[in-house]
């Protein structure tokens, strides 16, 4: 057998943009999934536009709004969980960590709830077209947060194995974490505004 | 034995595996993209011999007027899945796995950036061809490529199985679009300023981007169809709206007609300098073009929807849109006609095809534009014009880019020649069978003899018996290239570093290229066409030491 075993990590290398390369690979990927919600928003519209004009009058406005500024509150705990990596503060980011984490879960929970109580009213995906684009792009979206608390349930885990540490590494680690997490957040406020709102 | 620097090596991560020794790490989930490379370029080829032979069995039930070889149902299926599998598992991957092999040496990198992700691109689109094949067991999808609701929510549970192997596909494709990205922005070799890069790598920042952007819209399409078809949902029922779904899958699927055509381009701008002798001319439009080919591309799709009942106003920018896209075409046209002109030609079977690939695309995209144009449109809406104009492009296009590109750098992958004389037979075969098979489509569709229906009426006896007999020899045409390909693995002539005298960075290392390409960084100081100049000036291998100065200073 020729095969020899080598492990090793890659030294860092300059890149020619200057951006780290997980960073702009992150990036990219931000740019299609916008063109994927487009593509759902596109498909929620359509439908909204020909289901009656109080269609939305099911939904519950004052429990939204309060699980939208969970959501918001969270991705504030994110940047204070970067800022605590970047002092090298690794008690101070496990704390923000957690915090966001139960954020999320508490969206989560917030949201399985809602749909609960919608589909024991017997408001179904089946039941109108409002109800098509509802549960599909709202549910698209919290598959996006629960993929997103499964992450960082990962990054915790392994921080308290002291596998994820406050070295530049996994600072960039966080950090593109962070990207997806806020991501998911601003498409909140826009599905928010165009599902609950209008 | 330690074979870290030889060309020929592989290293363990866990269960993972990077190079190859032997052809048992070729099914190995590996991290190299040269490995990579290979294994997209042979999965893609098995799936052109499967859609190929369902092509050989739709020409064969329309060899005569009221043929029974295939039920009306099973021809449904067979043309359905010929599309899907030619354009998704085909040409796609098939130009990926070109750019996996060549695009980091063709920029002066180790790796992709994302070695891990590579393969895991890999074998989700291999994953996806297999679902997408089992569809096709259990009755599939049999309402065409496009999958047309409402009769794509009515067909069996192979179109829901359709439809989850291409959302796979499609993030396969996205994966690999921006790792390529990645690759090529960030991790040039010193000194390769962009205007400093091969037209291949500039053409698959176009493709790339646009399977970034289009992509996603065909997958939230396949997702709405999936719950439709699933959850009951009514997006494309006929209380929602079926139009939706032509939009979605268009602002997808007609800028994918430039995922299968700009790394063609590319390879095109590879090959015709290099056996024309002389430096690319116009290089700097030939890239821009690629540009405007990817943001105009996003703005054409209704095209496809002249006769869908869309509003009779808003055709008119979309033919305008869609003729626009010919200039920029055309400027590359022109440009390597250009470069052909008073160049010093060598005929080799991968020239052939080039000039194969230029004469045959522009007769697809000359019919393109009588598409593009409203009244003909609508005329010749679902007729076999259209069959013929899009294999005029895909085949003729493409695919002729393909096999080019696959004569150019098989030597680079495996160190062996291709035998030329069998590369010949298979260009002239490939070539006349191909006319002989399509040209007589322009005409049947022009006297209204309507695609994918199983039969036809008897006035169009004659030219689909020409067509049939000529997909039988382009069928024949493609053996000398399996047999080829094969035999010249182990009989070929031993290729050398650069059997033609590229200046292409791929060229500079050993055939195949050492497991991390590179040993040294290279420098770039040159334009990669500029015949006559150096290319590479490599680092020294060690820091020189420096000569006492007699005397001192």
């Amino acid at each position: 057998m020729s095969q020899t075993v080598i492990v090793h990590d890659e030294p860092r290398v300059a890149t020619t943009t200057g951006i780290d390369n997980r960073k702009l690979g992150m990036w990219l990927y931000l740019a299609t999934e916008v063109m994927l919600f487009s593509a759902l928003i596109g498909g929620f519209l359509t439908m909204r536009t020909r289901a009656p004009a109080d269609a939305n009058h099911v939904l519950n406005i004052p429990i939204t709004a309060f699980n939208t500024f969970v959501l918001i509150v969270s991705s504030t705990a994110v940047v204070m969980a970067l800022s605590a990596i970047e002092d090298g503060d690794r008690k101070r980011m496990l704390r923000w960590m957690v915090a966001t984490f139960v954020l999320g879960a508490t969206f989560l929970g917030i949201q399985i709830n809602e749909y609960r109580i919608l589909i024991g009213e017997k408001h179904l995906t089946t039941s109108s077209l409002f109800g098509s684009g509802f549960f599909t792009v709202t549910g698209f979206h919290g598959f996006h947060v629960f993929v997103g608390v499964c992450w960082l349930g990962v990054i915790i885990v392994q921080t308290l194995r002291n596998r994820f540490t406050t070295n530049e590494r996994d600072h960039m680690r966080f950090e593109i974490f962070g990207l997806y997490w806020h991501f998911v957040d601003v498409v909140w406020i826009v599905l928010f505004t165009i599902i609950y709102l209008i | 034995m330690t074979t870290s620097t030889t060309s020929v090596a592989v290293e363990r991560r866990g269960w993972m595996r990077h190079g190859a020794t032997s052809w048992r790490d070729y099914f190995t989930f590996n991290t190299d993209h040269k490995v990579i490379g290979v294994q997209y370029v042979v999965m893609a080829f098995t799936f052109f011999l499967i859609g190929g032979l369902m092509a050989e069995v739709i020409r064969a039930q329309l060899i005569k007027p009221g043929n029974t070889l295939v039920s009306p149902n099973l021809y449904n299926e067979l043309f359905s899945l010929h599309g899907t599998i030619m354009i998704f598992m085909w040409v796609i991957p098939v130009f990926t796995g070109l750019a996996n092999y060549i695009i980091p040496v063709h920029v002066g990198a180790n790796d992709m950036a994302f070695p891990k992700l590579n393969a895991f691109s890999f074998w989700l689109a291999l994953l996806g061809g297999i679902i997408m094949m089992v569809s096709f067991v259990t009755g599939g999808n049999a309402s065409g490529w496009s999958a047309y609701p409402p009769l794509s929510e009515q067909t069996g549970i192979g179109q829901t199985l359709w439809a989850v192997a291409l959302i796979l596909i499609g993030f396969s494709s996205i994966f690999a679009a921006i790792n390529l990205l990645v690759t090529i922005m960030n991790m040039r070799a010193r000194g390769m300023t962009l205007m400093r890069m091969p037209l291949f790598a500039w053409s698959m920042i176009a493709t790339s981007i646009i399977i970034l952007l289009g992509t996603p819209a065909l997958a939230g399409a396949l997702a709405l169809l999936i719950m439709d078809r699933v959850a009951g949902t009514q997006f494309f029922k006929a209380t929602g709206d079926p139009l939706m779904w032509q939009n979605l899958f268009w602002f997808y699927s007609h800028p994918a007609v430039y995922i299968m055509i700009l790394p063609g381009f590319g390879i095109i701008s590879e090959t015709v300098p290099v056996f024309s002798r002389k430096p690319i001319f116009g290089y700097k439009m030939i890239a821009f073009s690629s540009m405007a080919i990817a943001i105009f591309g996003f703005l054409v799709w209704a095209h496809h929807m002249f006769s869908s009942g869309m509003n009779p106003l808003l055709r008119i920018p979309f033919m305008i849109t869609s003729m626009i896209i010919a200039v920029p075409t055309g400027v590359k046209i022109f440009s390597w006609l250009a470069t052909l002109w008073g160049g010093h030609l060598r005929f080799t079977t991968s020239m052939l095809f080039t000039l194969g690939f230029i004469s045959m695309f522009v007769i697809g995209g000359i019919s393109g534009i009588f598409l593009a144009s409203i009244p003909i449109d609508i005329h010749v809406n679902d007729t076999y014009f259209v069959v013929a104009h899009l294999h005029y492009v895909l085949f003729g296009g493409s695919v002729m880019a393909i096999f080019a590109g696959l004569y150019f750098w098989y030597p680079k992958i495996t160190g062996r020649m291709l035998n030329e004389t069998w590369g010949k037979i298979h260009f002239w075969m490939t070539l006349i069978g191909f006319n002989i098979t399509f040209l007589p489509m322009h005409a049947l569709g022009l006297e209204g003899m309507p695609r994918r229906v199983v039969t036809y009426a008897p006035e169009f006896a004659l030219g689909n018996l020409i067509a049939s007999l000529g997909a039988f020899l382009l069928a024949a045409g493609t053996l000398p290239f399996v047999y080829n390909a094969v035999i010249s693995l182990v009989r070929g002539k031993v290729a050398g570093d650069n059997p033609w005298q590229s200046l292409t960075l791929e060229w500079t290392l050993s055939s195949p290229p050492p497991i991390h390409n590179f040993p040294e960084p290279p420098t770039v100081d040159s334009d990669p066409y500029g015949y006559g100049k150096p290319l590479v000036r490599r680092v020294p291998p060690a820091p020189r030491q420096e000569a006492p100065v007699p005397g001192g200073e």
